[in-house]
């Protein structure tokens, strides 16, 4: 072990895989449909929400292309306005809702809790299946014809003007909430009552914290888009007027539904990721994370305040003025969770003992992108500011900073962080940092420029634009091909890894959490008995001791 | 609104407003718009920089190499509550600048000369007080506050004029209202920036300001030959509005003479003031709010009537002072024969068909490049 890293890996030339674990524990097409072990679950839902992802990237790839040129010279407008209308439903709806609370979330509550599966694992193998079902209906949707709303399917546009697959793209949204939903209520009940003895609510990791939030926001939101969805279909087929103006319907009621769910949604695409940046830059400083109750509440905090600030997306659409008061206040407040959580990660490296591993790479990038993402939010919730700057590619800058910049971030980092829990073997580190920085610059070539361009005016989900906003468009579609690399690099060495990575044994970062006290891959059953936790989370100084008077010669 | 430094005041004016990284200063509004929008990029700016230190800072002086063990630290009650504060305070500013700002270009000041606009796929059309029709142009005067009145004949819009920091949803069913005080000759973008379908993105225009005897002369050189309330006067004529709308004490229908501005008592008893929403709505969808003493007898016009109509039905009522013009429509209603090709009315092909092509009568042709 070199004094600059932490990583400890057994010895590799006596080190071998644990003979049983839960990728071996059975064979063939019939044990992964039929798994109800939540590590399985976890690994279909990252394979289908990476498959989603790939579908969403390459609708960027092409609009990035398009948008090198001012003219709409290469695709049609009709098929750009399909573009990226799927991007957004498919990096919404199936990837970034999905991706951290389902494979993350699924792979590791149990494990970081001392539990050996999650309370109800036969429905959450029917919430997969119910994701797969959502999933078939927008790849229908997208194969014959695509979709033509733009994610946010506003209304009177989607329900009488176009002539897409509306209806299945809705229909594949509603179920695929359902399944949200479920996998909400099954982490809440775990939380609550799979707790290993000992493992008091203020012992529990902060990861548990940002996921028991983002659970509570799953089930209370979500039966909101289901319904409108649902509303959004029969008004296309039935023609009733809940929406439509000639029928007496009001068409902004729809804008109140819609981000009733889509304003607490982001909030469940980014609070994952705080609770993977908690567990990272804690175990890279060595150091329990700084004022934990103060991170743990403002996690449920940011999910409380979240409901209460959906109109902030209508500052222009002609509501009341004084709502508007409100609804910008709610968002000022709602910020301030955010901005503890990213001050309390950079004191917890105050007096830590910092190393470099890929994933703190990724950490720091979220912290830095994250921040740039939220400050910009208060600039968007500033009701004046507003005016001008909603409907612009600042806001297109704006959200990507916080989803990509910050939730990609904190998914490569969690992927990175916990790949040797899940599988057993080391990515290669030095590849791993280089993606991390490919990322980081690609990411911000491509999306700040488009800062700019949106103060200058630039509308989004434009086709052709004024050709003085080009220069700043080629910067952006340069920076997307280097972000390309950032993604399909790690790509190839997560499957090189898979047979050819170095053996991580049991804790190869030295964390503390529950799941790094387990063999890597963990037991089917996780845990040969249940663990009795007498320690705190974080706490470095415990496992020093353990490590310390640890027997060495295993096995 | 020269309390802002006169040297920011220069900055913004003479440097930046010529700058390629930010949009030009059009309006009297927009500079006050960019010296919110400086300090909020100063919080930014502030609150990314005191996060990179920190992190760059303990980064490099407890790396592992210098600070081998870490120290356990619980947290600190005391910073946690100043990075609570601190940020808290600096955000409720932003609330109360932006708050005040808000207001400030949402409430149009009432001697503002008024625009009407009709958003449809994929096109903006401006109707002038005195008749002039626009598409995909908008040639308003400088140093006059000018209100648009505007509403879609479709899908949602929105009206975006940057260089001029405002923009404003355009909603079927309903008028959205925003105003402007140009203060430079020039000529402007103007976009829809709310996705609308196929031709979104050509759904743009110029907005040409110009000084006011400039104006002047455009209006007196592309008018129509009628106002907007002439035009109006002829439909009310060819609709048989009159037949009703008498005047009289026992005509069915109320009395329409003086009526815009007033306060007009209900059926239920409630009063409700009549703008331009209420006598749309009054046109379009008579049962639901009729006047104390009448009965729900009015048709409804829904339909028939297409959103420029009602505004030129709008507008002649606006200008009806006496009945006395009603009263001569009513004497010679042949005076405008023909109903199919009377003005305002829909015409056969429903409106959302309307090919992107189709722009004959546009005012203006465009021209090449801003400024």
């Amino acid at each position: 072990m070199s004094s600059t890293s932490i990583i400890n890996l057994p010895n590799q030339q006596t080190a071998r895989m644990p003979k049983n674990h839960y990728l071996n524990s059975g064979y063939g097409l019939k044990s992964w449909a039929l798994t109800l072990d939540h590590k399985r679950i976890a690994i279909l839902y990252l394979l289908t929400t990476l498959f989603f992802f790939c579908i969403g990237g390459l609708m960027a790839a092409l609009m990035r292309l398009e948008l090198l040129t001012p003219a709409g010279d290469l695709v049609a407008s009709d098929t750009y306005n399909k573009l990226f209308s799927i991007h957004g439903i498919i990096m919404v709806f199936f990837f970034l809702v999905p991706i951290a609370p389902a494979v993350l979330g699924n792979f590791l509550i149990p494990i970081m809790i001392g539990a050996k599966d999650v309370a109800f694992p036969k429905l959450n193998l029917l919430s997969y299946y119910i994701f797969l079902i959502g999933g078939f209906f927008e790849l229908y949707s997208i194969i014959w014809g695509g979709v033509d709303t733009g994610w946010t399917f506003t209304t009177p546009l989607s329900t009488h003007y176009v002539n897409t697959n509306v209806i299945s793209a809705a229909m594949g949204i509603f179920i695929a909430g359902f399944s949200s939903i479920l996998t909400g209520l099954n982490f809440v009940v775990t939380i609550h009552r799979l707790r290993a003895p000992g493992m008091t609510w203020f012992r529990l990791p902060l990861f548990i914290w940002s996921y028991y939030a983002t659970a509570i926001i799953f089930i209370l939101a979500t039966p909101v888009i289901a319904i409108t969805m649902v509303l959004i279909a029969m008004e296309r087929v039935f023609g009733i007027g809940v929406f439509d103006p000639a029928l007496g319907g009001d068409p902004i009621l729809f804008q109140h539904l819609f981000w009733f769910y889509s304003h607490p949604a982001v909030y469940v695409m980014i609070l994952p990721g705080m609770g993977v940046m908690s567990e990272v830059v804690g175990c890279f400083s060595r150091k329990r994370v700084f004022g934990y109750t103060a991170v743990a509440f403002s996690s449920v905090a940011i999910a409380v305040f979240s409901f209460f600030v959906w109109a902030h997306h209508m500052f222009i659409m002609g509501i009341s003025n004084y709502s508007a008061l409100v609804f910008s206040l709610f968002s000022m407040l709602v910020a301030i969770p955010s901005a503890i959580k990213v001050f309390n990660w950079s004191a917890t490296m105050y007096k830590g003992s910092i190393t470099f591993e890929t994933p703190m790479l990724y950490a720091f990038s979220f912290i830095g992108l994250f921040t740039i993402g939220g400050l910009t939010g208060v600039m968007l919730a500033s009701l004046g500011m507003d005016i001008h700057m909603t409907e612009t590619y600042f806001v297109v800058a704006h959200f990507h900073y916080v989803m990509v910049g910050g939730m990609v971030s904190a998914v490569m980092c969690g992927l990175h962080f916990w790949w040797p829990k899940i599988t057993g073997r080391m990515y290669p580190e030095q590849l791993g940092k280089l993606a991390a920085s490919t990322l980081f610059i690609g990411f911000n070539l491509t999306f700040f420029p488009q800062f700019i361009l949106g103060y200058l005016g630039m509308p989004r989900r434009y086709h052709a634009y004024p050709a003085e906003f080009q220069v700043l468009n080629v910067m952006s579609t340069a920076g997307a091909s280097i972000l390309a690399i950032g993604y399909l690099l790690p790509a190839m060495y997560f499957l090189w890894s898979l047979k050819y990575g170095a053996i991580a044994g049991s804790n190869p970062w030295q964390a503390t959490g529950l799941e790094w006290q387990i063999q890597s891959p963990p037991l089917k059953d996780n845990f040969e008995e249940i663990p009795v936790v007498d320690f705190e989370a974080y706490d470095y100084e415990w496992l020093a001791n353990k490590t310390r008077h640890e027997v060495t010669n295993v096995g | 609104m020269h309390y802002i430094s006169p040297v920011l005041w220069q900055f913004l004016e003479k440097w930046l407003g010529n700058s390629p990284l930010f949009p030009p200063e059009g309006s009297a509004m927009s500079v006050h718009v960019d010296v919110f929008f400086l300090f909020l990029l100063l919080v930014e700016i502030v609150g990314v920089t005191i996060v990179t230190l920190m992190v760059v800072t303990f980064t490099i002086l407890y790396r592992k190499e210098r600070h081998p063990v870490a120290t356990q630290i619980e947290g600190s009650t005391l910073l946690e509550a100043t990075w609570t504060l601190i940020p808290l305070a600096v955000f409720l500013v932003c609330f109360a600048w932006g708050a005040l700002l808000y207001f400030r270009i949402y409430d149009p000041p009432t001697n503002a000369m008024n625009i009407y606009i009709v958003g449809k796929q994929w096109m903006w059309k401006a109707e002038h007080p005195g008749g002039q029709h626009e598409i995909d142009a908008l040639h308003i005067p400088i140093d006059r506050p000018v209100q648009l009145t505007m509403i879609s004949q479709d899908v949602f819009h929105s009206f975006s004029i940057p260089a001029f920091r405002i923009k404003r949803e355009v909603i079927p069913g309903r008028y959205s209202t925003v105003w402007f005080e140009a203060t430079k000759p020039g000529v402007y973008h103007l976009f829809c920036t709310q996705y609308c379908g196929t031709d979104h993105s050509a759904m743009v225009g110029w907005v040409y300001a110009m000084k006011p005897e400039d104006y002047r002369a455009w209006t007196q050189g592309s008018t129509s030959g009628s106002s907007l309330a002439q035009n109006g006067e002829r439909l009310f004529a060819s609709l048989g509005c009159h037949s009703c709308h008498t005047g009289q004490e026992s005509a069915r229908g109320p009395d329409l003479a003086g009526l815009y501005g007033s306060k007009v008592r209900l059926a239920d008893g409630t009063y409700v003031t009549a703008n331009d929403a209420y006598l749309r709505r009054s046109i379009l969808t008579p049962g639901a709010q009729v006047v104390a003493g009448h009965s729900a007898i009015m048709p409804t016009y829904q339909g028939q009537v297409s959103e420029e109509g009602v505004i030129d039905l709008v507008q002649f009522i606006k200008s009806l002072n006496s009945n006395y013009r009603i009263k001569q429509g009513a004497t010679a209603p042949e005076l405008e024969p023909g109903q199919a090709g009377t003005p305002g009315t829909v015409p056969a092909e429903p409106a959302a068909q309307a090919q992107p092509g189709n722009r004959a009568g546009s005012a203006h042709t465009t021209p090449g490049t801003v400024k």
